[in-house]
């Protein structure tokens, strides 16, 4: 039997029944535009992740203090006041680091003169800090290293602070008070977007000496930012600074009171989440699948049993046992691949509404077309396979005289 | 042509049936021959058996000199395909689908093109005689009569040697029935061997020669002018 013979058979099996093989291909609609949605919501989701965390700067490394490790395994003496500022001093000295910024991160009420106020975090850190995590400016100027020394009441506002507390208006050369004491707005940044945090939208920044003696009254720093010359050479940085910072605070390099995470640390942990998540949601599709399947296998279970008179006499007039078979797995693949091409034009649409409507970023791979397809010719195999079979063995006398 | 040695078969259900038993007779290229006998005399198992639709549990079955009965599934439906025609009772036409289609079938699995195909077919049913108007009708929308001749033209289509009818008549009314009786005894008179199995005496009158079964075993072999089970019956 040729193969364009077997699709032109499977096809008019297929449309003899047109309403029962489009409920049946339904059901494989719904599992594979579920599936292709879901997972675009996933990949979506993670795709945001990975943008966020590389808007923090790129080839950047950050000294964090305690010895906590990724993984949650607590070591060392596990006190979150470990950095200093002469640590700074230290870490300037590796091979390859391009700048080193002090961090100093605290929560503050902030009030503009006009009376609206807000609470957010507050950065004090050295004017490297917009160049490291790649933040320009819109309006104004950043503080200089001179304020820096001078320990100046400064302020550059992140670009949805001036927005909440200005509105329209020019915030550069006002004052605001943030913990009750006055500051001059010197500039205002860019937006940047992101979902995360740590995004400089929602930060005011001063310079580290001001947080540490006016605002925050502490010595220690919340975290150190390292960048690097390149990406490749990050890995050295991070082992010969881990080296110097364990030396200088006198601890057993094995065990630090310190750790130094790199933003592939964070990227491999956030997708370890974000493939978790992803994969929920695509198991979670895949179920409505699996019924769809299960639905494939009724209908051509039924439509064997419909047909056995038909079989007995294909078979009486020549068929072999295996053209029997192929005809009747060319049918439920057909079905299947038919519910495939439909319920992936579907899932697009459903996760182009999404992001339309629901302001939640997708993204449709082309693996996950690519496995959509595949998927649906197993399942069309699959749970064709047992009504092919039962097709395929029917003896042609007993098929010939079936009720 | 065909050649059966000792063939016996037997149904094993609850009880053993002994559908046939130790059943030899040969029949030559060309001959027209009618197997009679009353319901459950075994004459459809051995129908079934020169058809290769089945196989008997002894006993040797040769067509064309080549022992089948011992073949696999895929090469008895080989040959069923190549060598034999079947005609039903029942017709066993597809539904919902054209004569022209229906006719097509054992092309479909002899792997013929479909040009090829598309000519077989238009000169299968000229020889059955079924009128050009209906070749695109739905099988099911036809009377009995034009049915049967397109299962017919089906059993013709791939131009085997023989041909194997099975009550052909048995669902039609006598006018109707002459008409595929005669298109039957045509088709032997341009050389296909013809074997009718049939309970109706009137059409083993047309036959040469007249092989009469009862319980499972022959009574008679003989050329139908010398068959004593149809005179038995006339008389």
């Amino acid at each position: 039997m040729k193969l364009i013979d077997l699709l032109n058979e499977a096809i008019f099996a297929i449309s003899s029944n047109k309403i029962r093989s489009g409920l049946t291909i339904l059901g494989i609609v719904i599992g594979i535009a579920s599936v292709i949605a879901m997972v675009s919501i996933g990949q979506g989701a993670k795709s945001e992740i990975v943008k966020s965390i590389q808007g923090l700067g790129s080839n950047t490394l950050t000294v964090m203090p305690g010895g906590t490790r990724m993984g949650a395994v607590f070591m060392g003496r596990g006190s979150a006041q470990t950095l200093k500022e002469e640590d700074v001093e230290v870490l300037k000295k590796v091979e390859g680091v391009v700048n080193v910024v002090p961090v100093v991160q605290r929560t503050f009420q902030i009030v503009a003169p006009n009376g609206k106020n807000t609470r957010t975090s507050i950065i004090g850190a050295s004017p490297e800090i917009f160049s490291v995590r790649e933040i320009s400016i819109e309006k104004g100027s950043i503080f200089s290293e001179g304020e820096v020394r001078n320990i100046s009441k400064v302020a550059v506002l992140g670009k949805n602070i001036a927005n909440d507390l200005f509105g329209e208006e020019n915030a550069v050369g006002k004052n605001i008070k943030i913990s009750g004491i006055n500051f001059k707005i010197i500039g205002v940044a860019a937006p940047k977007g992101g979902v995360m945090g740590m995004v400089a939208d929602d930060l005011v920044f001063v310079p580290f000496t001001t947080m540490q003696k006016v605002l925050a009254k502490s010595d220690y720093l919340t975290l150190i930012l390292i960048k690097g010359e390149k990406k490749e050479i990050l890995p050295q940085i991070q082992q010969q600074a881990s080296l110097l910072l364990a030396e200088k605070h006198r601890v057993d390099p094995k065990e630090p009171d310190f750790s130094i995470i790199s933003q592939e640390d964070i990227l491999s942990t956030l997708n370890q989440v974000t493939t978790v998540f992803t994969i929920f949601l695509g198991a979670v599709a895949g179920i409505s699948l699996l019924v769809g399947g299960i639905g494939i296998m009724n209908m051509m279970l039924t439509s064997v049993t419909e047909r056995t008179r038909e079989i007995g006499l294909r078979k009486a007039v020549g068929a072999k046992n295996r053209e029997i078979l192929y005809q009747i797995l060319t049918e439920s693949v057909l079905l299947t691949f038919l519910g495939g091409v439909i319920g992936i034009f579907l899932g697009w649409l459903i996760s182009l509404g999404v992001t339309k409507f629901a302001h939640i970023a997708t993204q449709v791979s082309p693996f996950s077309v690519f496995l959509a397809f595949s998927v649906c010719t197993a399942i069309g195999i699959f749970f064709g396979w047992w009504p092919a079979q039962k097709a395929a063995k029917l003896h042609p006398i007993e098929a010939l005289r079936y009720e | 042509m065909i050649q059966c040695k000792n063939i016996t078969k037997i149904y094993k259900n609850e009880v053993e049936t002994w559908a046939l038993k130790n059943i030899s007779f040969s029949i030559e290229e060309g001959e027209f021959v009618a197997i009679i006998g009353a319901s459950g005399s075994g004459k459809s198992t051995l129908m079934h058996i020169l058809g290769c639709l089945d196989t008997p549990t002894s006993g040797q079955y040769f067509l064309e000199g080549k022992e089948v009965s011992k073949l696999s599934e895929d090469e008895l439906a080989k040959i069923r395909n190549k060598k034999i025609g079947f005609v039903f009772q029942n017709f066993n036409l597809l539904a919902r689908t054209t004569a022209f289609r229906n006719v097509e079938i054992p092309l479909i699995y002899a792997n013929l093109d479909k040009k090829e195909r598309g000519e077989r077919v238009k000169e299968a049913l000229t020889i059955s005689a079924f009128p050009k108007d209906f070749w695109f009708h739905l099988s099911n929308q036809l009377s009995g009569g034009m049915q049967q001749r397109v299962a017919i033209a089906r059993a013709l289509v791939n131009n085997p040697k023989l041909i194997l009818a099975d009550e052909p008549t048995g669902n039609l009314d006598s006018k109707t029935g002459d008409v595929v009786l005669n298109t039957l005894i045509d088709l032997n008179k341009r050389g296909h061997t013809l074997v009718i199995v049939t309970h109706e005496l009137y059409i083993a009158r047309y036959a040469r020669r007249i092989i009469a079964l009862r319980d499972g075993e022959i009574v008679e072999d003989a050329p139908r002018e010398k068959a004593k089970s149809l005179k038995l019956i006339k008389e």
